[in-house]
């Protein structure tokens, strides 16, 4: 079953009660240490892998080695012919021999590490990919407990100290009345300033007597006299 | 990364921050330690964060099923499904018998991505409930 079918059969089970746990605690321990074993088999095979691979190339030098001097004989062996000396071809023909078995001993060596290298590789790949596996596992086991425990956390908090958690509906309600009061209070302030400059604007023009004038009491008495 | 380091970048930033919101900051102390972040004018709808070994959780409370209109709670879902890729950095989730918006961060994000993540995730939860609010009682 995979861990997220866990998860929920556990969710549906009832072990979302606070207190309860989604996967007891025994099983992550248990987890833990699968990962930690994993972990060890991963460092073995990379170790023996880098051997392996150190072996490969020693034999492929030596390979190289033979190949050149089964070569250098050869030639050794031509020449002798050449001169018509059979019997020290026959001398450099009994080494090449010996070269060419050592040769197949080595090649068959070779191939041996280099399958050897290549089984390695996969197994190290596959545990890599197990133990990545096996993490992220672990870690929605412990991120859905530690979510739990947090929700159990915030309930309580939220019960002793007697403030809830209020409906969606009304923490809206309150947040945008909360905002508009904001705004309208700016925009009255706005509106306030405004008006002062207008206020001092107006007031600079009737010290200079511009504009619109204030009566004065002789003023209305003029008005008065020239009613009549 | 703990969210005691949160707390003190988020309260110190005062008039700072770079999403122009203020941050009220109360470690709720528990089994696992969880921060409650308000954000100021806001507070009806606190965000909560806790911090695991691989990643930053950041958690609002949008209603309870028992606010759902349960005759248009399919419907509700399907909404939710649709919201949620449009819906940025957060998603949709349920835990217990709420549902939350959440984030999740990396435990190597910077404090500046926290405060963003903060704030979008605030701004989430009110457009959500403005857009949602028929589905509720």
């Amino acid at each position: 079953m995979g861990i997220l079918n866990k998860i929920l059969t556990a969710f549906r089970g009832g072990a979302n009660e606070v207190g309860q746990n989604i996967v007891d605690a025994n099983s992550t321990r248990i987890f833990e240490q699968e990962i930690r074993d994993a972990e060890k088999h991963l460092t073995k095979a990379k170790r023996e892998l880098t051997d392996v691979m150190a072996k490969e190339m020693q034999a492929s030098r030596e390979i190289d080695r033979l190949k050149r001097s089964v070569a250098e004989h050869e030639g050794y062996a031509t020449q002798a012919l050449e001169q018509g000396n059979e019997t020290l071809a026959l001398e450099v023909a009994e080494k090449i021999a010996q070269l060419d078995s050592e040769l197949a001993e080595q090649q068959s060596a070779n191939d041996s590490f280099s399958a050897h290298a290549v089984r390695l590789k996969d197994l190290v790949k596959k545990t890599e990919r197990q133990l990545a596996d096996y993490q992220r596992q672990l870690s929605m086991v412990k991120t859905t407990e530690s979510v739990q425990k947090a929700t159990a956390t915030i309930t309580d908090s939220f019960a002793s100290s007697n403030s809830k958690l209020l409906n969606a509906k009304d923490s809206l309600e309150r947040i945008k009345a909360r905002q508009q009061q904001f705004d309208d209070r700016l925009q009255a302030s706005e509106a306030l300033a405004e008006e002062n400059s207008d206020k001092s604007l107006q007031a600079k023009l009737a010290e200079a007597g511009i504009g619109e004038q204030k009566s004065n009491a002789n003023a209305v008495l003029d008005r008065l006299k020239a009613r009549k | 990364m703990n969210i005691h380091t949160i707390a003190n970048h988020l309260n110190d930033l005062g008039d700072n921050s770079h999403t122009g919101f203020q941050f009220d900051c109360y470690p709720i102390d528990g089994e696992v330690e969880v921060l409650q972040v308000n954000v100021v004018g806001r507070e009806e709808i606190p965000v909560f964060v806790s911090v695991t070994d691989n990643q930053v959780l950041c958690i609002a409370y949008l209603w309870g099923e028992d606010e759902v209109k349960q005759a248009r709670r399919a419907e509700m879902f399907e909404t939710m499904l649709e919201l949620n890729i449009p819906m940025p950095l957060s998603s949709f989730a349920k835990v217990d018998d709420k549902y939350v918006v959440y984030g999740a961060l990396s435990v190597h994000s910077s404090m500046q991505e926290i405060e963003q993540e903060l704030s979008v995730l605030s701004d989430n939860c009110l457009e959500v409930i403005d857009e949602l609010v028929d589905f509720l009682q």
